[in-house]
């Protein structure tokens, strides 16, 4: 009888090797700048693409495994939140516009990265990197759909969740995280590994999950923490595939190093502009705060980047200009953006409100240089009108940047009490940018922003109501039309006396008293 | 500089002033009344004159604050572009040299928001 011989299973290294051995042949049909004709007008030079490893070596099957395991966790504590009622276990239904302008602004985003990186699997001539960015492409998507899953529970209860999709090409504010990512998708691979994978996964990732997810701990929403962690362990790898890549870029040729960094700068600052929403988050939208968005910035910033940068100087890099502009700015874009949000918030599908007393001591403790001086007096005043029936609600639209998409909320460097005005002429044509940061990148690429869709300006063309609308009938209303374009049932106007507040106080009391 | 590109990459603007049905932008902005926590835009007939401008359009955008009441157009002092700008009111936004995406800033020295916080 002939012994069967039981076949050597191959490690993971060998069965990475196996994986990738045939992606990565020698065209004979066409040129190998006809097949990848992306990767070498944005001036990047690379003479070796095998010295660009993937560090993980990831196989199929072992991804696979690991993120179908990920994802029976998930779904098992998202039927459980479903079960019992886990939307009643929250701090306070204040909460709950904290999530809504995630489901808004960020989940729309990781999609975006989804198609980024899964044309950066074509793009990219190595085996390393394209099996990588593919691997990433399938996460970014995942996220997505993990997070629409878990906030879906929220859907059944509460207003602002139902119409994310269309809010991301329609909403005002969402306008800003996406035209960050499609500036960033409608850039070369090179530009796009600088801007996604390493400037926002790398130097800003932190300060986007790590205040949500614990914020969802600290107010008891177990949904969100899951979904947070399920994407967490995929976050390694993105941030090793960023860091890889600018460290190959730099390393194939000193000339590539003066555009990296010029992609650098720009892309920290377009991330750290778009994460105005989330200091907005920490300092106001959260019942119980975790920490404030200046600790955030300065740990997770400050300590972390500067350390990354330290790690990067030996190739060239410096710390990005901006970084003086946003010591400043720390103590004050929370607060701009929340009294934007505030005063704009019958446009704005999420709850708005001034904080208590109690709140506005925090803030003071928490912004000693800047919440007394300046915030406070405003705010108390908001609130002092709000109880006289006199709530402050601007009936004018704002004046947009034309790179960032941020109305004009941000002071001059140096004086926090006068709005900053940025102007640049191009083609006869006049464009206004916030700051010192949007202007550079507006000048640097005039061709590009001059095509910005700015909601003000879309709405006065006449864009932005709902098919077969009239505007020339006798008493039309055009806010009333824009709202019903961003399909608005009851999820504006300020949390006092919204309909999610008086179903989460009523449901909440139907668990928790007799009567 | 230029964007870089494959082809040549050559895309009308978004905002031409013809795509704004007779109307132009304008932008205005009170200085020192960060309480409006941004300049407004408008889009207006060029033909509105600017007294229009002050005491309708503009009340009713910065009607809210307690400080625009006392605003004495015989005082203010405007800039444009950033630099200094005499209009005059009884002439048209047109006439007085204002055009498509043009950015006004309103100064009224002595008002200085609520408490004195430039809100």
């Amino acid at each position: 009888m002939d012994m069967q011989v039981a076949k050597k299973k191959l490690s993971l290294k060998e069965k990475y090797k196996l994986l990738t051995r045939d992606l990565g042949w020698d065209t004979t049909y066409h040129t190998k700048d006809e097949v990848f004709p992306y990767v070498k007008y944005e001036g990047i030079k690379v003479h070796d693409w095998d010295k660009w490893e993937d560090p993980f070596r990831l196989t199929m099957d072992s991804y696979w495994k690991y993120q179908a395991e990920k994802e029976r966790k998930f779904y098992a504590i998202i039927d459980a939140h479903a079960q019992n009622n886990g939307h009643l276990h929250i701090t306070d239904a204040r909460y709950l516009s904290a999530l809504k302008i995630f489901l808004q602004a960020i989940s729309p985003g990781e999609y975006a990265a989804g198609k980024g990186f899964a044309r950066m699997g074509r793009e990219f001539p190595g085996v390393g990197t394209q099996v990588a960015c593919q691997m990433q492409s399938i996460d970014e998507i995942r996220h997505a759909q993990t997070q629409i899953h878990a906030l879906s529970n929220y859907n059944k209860f509460y207003n602002g969740f139902h119409a994310f999709a269309d809010a991301r090409d329609r909403m005002w504010y969402c306008t800003l995280p996406r035209s960050f990512f499609d500036d960033a998708l409608s850039a070369g691979p090179f530009e796009f590994m600088i801007a996604i994978g390493f400037s926002f996964e790398y130097v800003l990732t932190n300060l986007l999950f790590v205040p949500f997810m614990s914020g969802a701990a600290y107010n008891g929403d177990m949904a969100t923490v899951t979904f947070g962690f399920s994407a967490q362990s995929d976050e390694a790898r993105h941030m090793t595939l960023g860091l890889e890549c600018i460290k190959f870029m730099l390393e194939q040729d000193p000339d590539n190093l003066p555009i990296v960094q010029k992609w650098i700068d720009k892309w920290c600052w377009r991330g750290i502009r778009v994460l105005s929403l989330v200091g907005m988050m920490m300092d106001y939208m959260l019942p119980k705060r975790v920490m404030s968005w200046k600790e955030a910035w300065e740990i997770y910033f400050e300590q972390n980047g500067g350390a990354l940068f330290n790690d990067l100087a030996r190739y060239g890099i410096k710390v990005p200009d901006c970084v003086a502009q946003c010591t400043e700015d720390k103590e004050h874009i929370s607060h701009q953006a929340w009294a934007t949000f505030y005063q704009y918030g019958g446009a704005a599908a999420f709850h708005t409100w001034m904080p208590n007393d109690d709140e506005m001591d925090w803030l003071s403790a928490k912004y000693p240089n800047t919440f007394d001086k300046y915030y406070r007096p405003r705010f108390t005043y908001w609130r002092e009108q709000a109880e006289k029936g006199n709530r402050f609600y601007s009936n004018t639209l704002p004046m947009l940047c034309q790179v960032c998409q941020i109305p004009h909320i941000f002071t001059e460097p140096g004086d926090p009490t006068k709005t900053c005005y940025r102007e640049s002429e191009y083609k006869g044509e006049k464009y206004h940018t916030c700051s010192d940061g949007c202007k550079g990148i507006f000048d640097n690429e005039p061709e590009k922003y001059i095509q910005a869709w700015l909601p003000p300006h879309q709405i006065y063309q006449g864009n932005c109501f709902p098919e077969g609308t009239d505007p020339t009938v006798e008493g039309f209303d055009p806010l009333a039309k824009v709202l019903e374009w961003y399909h608005f049932d009851q999820d504006n106007l300020d949390f006092e006396g919204s309909r999610d507040q008086k179903n989460f106080d009523m449901w909440r009391g139907m668990a928790t008293k007799n009567t | 500089m230029a964007v870089q590109a494959l082809k040549d990459y050559d895309f009308p603007p978004a905002d031409t002033v013809d795509k704004f049905h007779g109307g132009m932008l304008l932008n205005v902005g009170w200085d020192d009344h960060l309480m409006f926590c941004a300049p407004f835009v408008y889009c207006l007939p060029p033909s509105t004159p600017f007294r229009e401008l002050c005491e309708k359009i503009l009340s009713h955008s910065f009607g809210y604050h307690p400080d625009w009441a006392r605003v004495d157009f015989s005082k203010a002092t405007w800039l444009k572009s950033g630099q200094p700008f005499v209009p005059d009111m009884n002439k048209t936004l047109a006439e007085n040299g204002i055009g498509h995406k043009d950015a006004l800033r309103l100064q009224t020295p002595g008002l200085t928001g609520i408490a004195g916080s430039f809100s």
